[in-house]
């Protein structure tokens, strides 16, 4: 069942904050595709390639030029009408300095106007879960770095929305710590049932992780492949190593066209 | 540590007013000219009575006037805020108004409020006003955008947004404006009541001194830097208490 599609997205950004020759960047054209419902979809392309523009037009922070985007049959043309239907977690942690741990993570329930103390129990249930046990009530600046990120997806998980947005959530991350998230958002996605649509720069990352993997043009973003990532559940660390796993590799790499 | 932080500057103050009081002794320096540390405490302990009328007076002034300049100071930081164009046209502005002596405004602020209250609290304010406003205005403008577009992806509204985010963002800012007010208030209450007043620090300075009362200005002027202490360590606190996160992450 198709859950979010994305129909013809064109973007172009002519700011006067773009410096040099090129006043007008053009950032997406002409971007279609869809997400069933459960899918882990991975996004990579090489930088500037407008990924992150797709995730900030889907969650109501931009404006397509043309296009449309359609969530559950339902058309949302506006910014308004797309924010607050999708759990966007932007590439910076974006913890609040000024809140603990655990308000947090509760800050969706708390803009809904949800009972703070309900979410709050709710949230202290799965911290454990999200590595987090001990330190609810500690500042964000007190946390390490894959901390940070886990604090920041255990935010976006409780926003209740089906559909997650993660850009690069551990692009910013060490490749050991990056690894040990890596598995354990394999195992955390089979506990709730979520969409996930992932952004990320890393071939192993994104194989590993989907169910289906997009490659995305330079700029502008284009759709350069659309690959179903059949290797087999659970995967592991291990799963790099596999031939199928190489030969999907070797596929992604080929239509990266890395120059 | 605080402790420790504390002795080194206490024992060079310690030093030097027995530094003082030596030289007054061993100089013979007349009592109106320069009167001993001790001869201060003296004056302080026998006109207590006096002085605590008017240091009641001077704070009445200072915290009146710090509050109308909090609240005018965050009132128009929130307005440069919400147009930029206004905020162009009034930011130079305000910082020219700077150089305006506030001092030569206060015989003005006489001839124009009479020697009530009123004239001792718009100095103040206007003392205050402009440290407090920069640097709210500075503080919402440096609100991360990140954080305000993650509000916005979760559907916030805009009060929800100020309250969760630009506020306490600003607040930092805020109180650097404020501890600068702060400990230019009290100075300017003593300049409002310096051109007239009937009750105040400052008009007791300046009796003082034309009586040739020269420990009693010693022991005022003692207070009124005692009272700005005082004031800056208030903010200090209150500052603590309403940002934990900020202090405790250093």
């Amino acid at each position: 069942m198709t859950l979010l599609a994305v129909d013809s997205l064109s973007k172009t950004f002519s700011s006067a904050a773009a410096k040099g020759a090129q006043p007008v960047v053009q950032a997406l054209a002409d971007l279609s595709f869809q997400v069933a419902a459960g899918e882990f979809l991975s996004i990579i392309g090489p930088s500037g390639c407008g990924k992150s523009t797709l995730f900030r037009i889907l969650s109501g922070l931009e404006q397509p030029d043309t296009g449309q985007v359609t969530l559950q049959g339902q058309p949302l043309p506006l910014e308004t009408d797309r924010q607050g239907r999708f759990g966007y977690m932007p590439q910076r942690d974006t913890l609040l300095p000024w809140r603990t741990v655990l308000d947090n993570v509760i800050l969706g329930a708390d803009l809904a106007g949800d009972s703070r103390e309900l979410a709050r129990s709710e949230a202290q249930r799965l911290l454990p879960l999200f590595g987090l046990d001990g330190f609810e009530n500690v500042w964000p600046s007190a946390l390490s770095g894959g901390m940070r990120q886990r604090a920041a997806l255990l935010r976006t998980f409780l926003t209740g929305y089906e559909t997650l947005l993660l850009d690069e959530p551990f692009g910013a991350l060490d490749a050991l710590t990056r690894r040990v998230l890596q598995q354990w958002l394999l195992g955390v996605r089979t506990r709730f049932k979520k969409t996930i649509l992932f952004i990320t720069h890393d071939i192993d990352e994104a194989l590993l992780l989907g169910d289906r993997v997009l490659v995305f043009s330079p700029r502008p973003g284009r759709i350069t492949a659309d690959l179903p990532i059949d290797l087999p559940h659970p995967r592991s660390q291990d799963t790099v190593l596999d031939d199928s796993f190489l030969a999907h590799k070797r596929n992604v790499m080929a239509h990266l066209k890395l120059e | 540590m605080m402790t420790a932080r504390l002795i080194f500057p206490a024992a060079v103050l310690l030093m030097l007013l027995a530094l003082w009081e030596l030289l007054v002794w061993a100089l013979a320096v007349p009592k109106w000219i320069v009167p001993a540390p001790s001869a201060i405490g003296q004056a302080f302990w026998e006109t207590r009575a006096l002085l605590a009328t008017h240091v009641r007076q001077t704070m009445l002034e200072v915290a009146i006037g710090i509050g109308v300049a909090v609240s005018t100071g965050v009132a128009l930081a929130a307005v440069l805020d919400f147009s930029p164009w206004l905020r162009r046209a009034i930011y130079p502005l305000l910082v020219i108004s700077q150089t305006v002596p506030i001092l030569a405004l206060a015989p003005l602020l006489i001839i124009w409020f009479g020697f009530g209250i009123a004239p001792k609290v718009i100095v103040v304010t206007l003392f205050c006003f402009f440290p407090i406003a920069i640097n709210t205005s500075d503080g919402l403008t440096a609100t991360e955008p990140e954080l305000i577009d993650l509000l916005r992806s979760m559907g916030a509204t805009w009060p929800q947004i100020w309250q969760k985010v630009r506020l306490p963002a600003a607040l930092p800012y805020f109180f650097s404006g404020l501890k600068i007010a702060a400990t230019y208030s009290v100075v300017g209450a003593i300049v409002g009541e310096w051109v007239g007043a009937k009750q105040g620090l400052g008009i007791h300075l300046l009796r003082s001194s034309a009586a040739f009362k020269t420990a009693q200005v010693f022991s005022a002027i003692a207070i009124t830097s005692l009272l700005s202490i005082l004031l800056f360590l208030t903010v200090f606190v209150i500052e603590r208490k309403m940002m934990p996160w900020y202090f405790e992450r250093r």
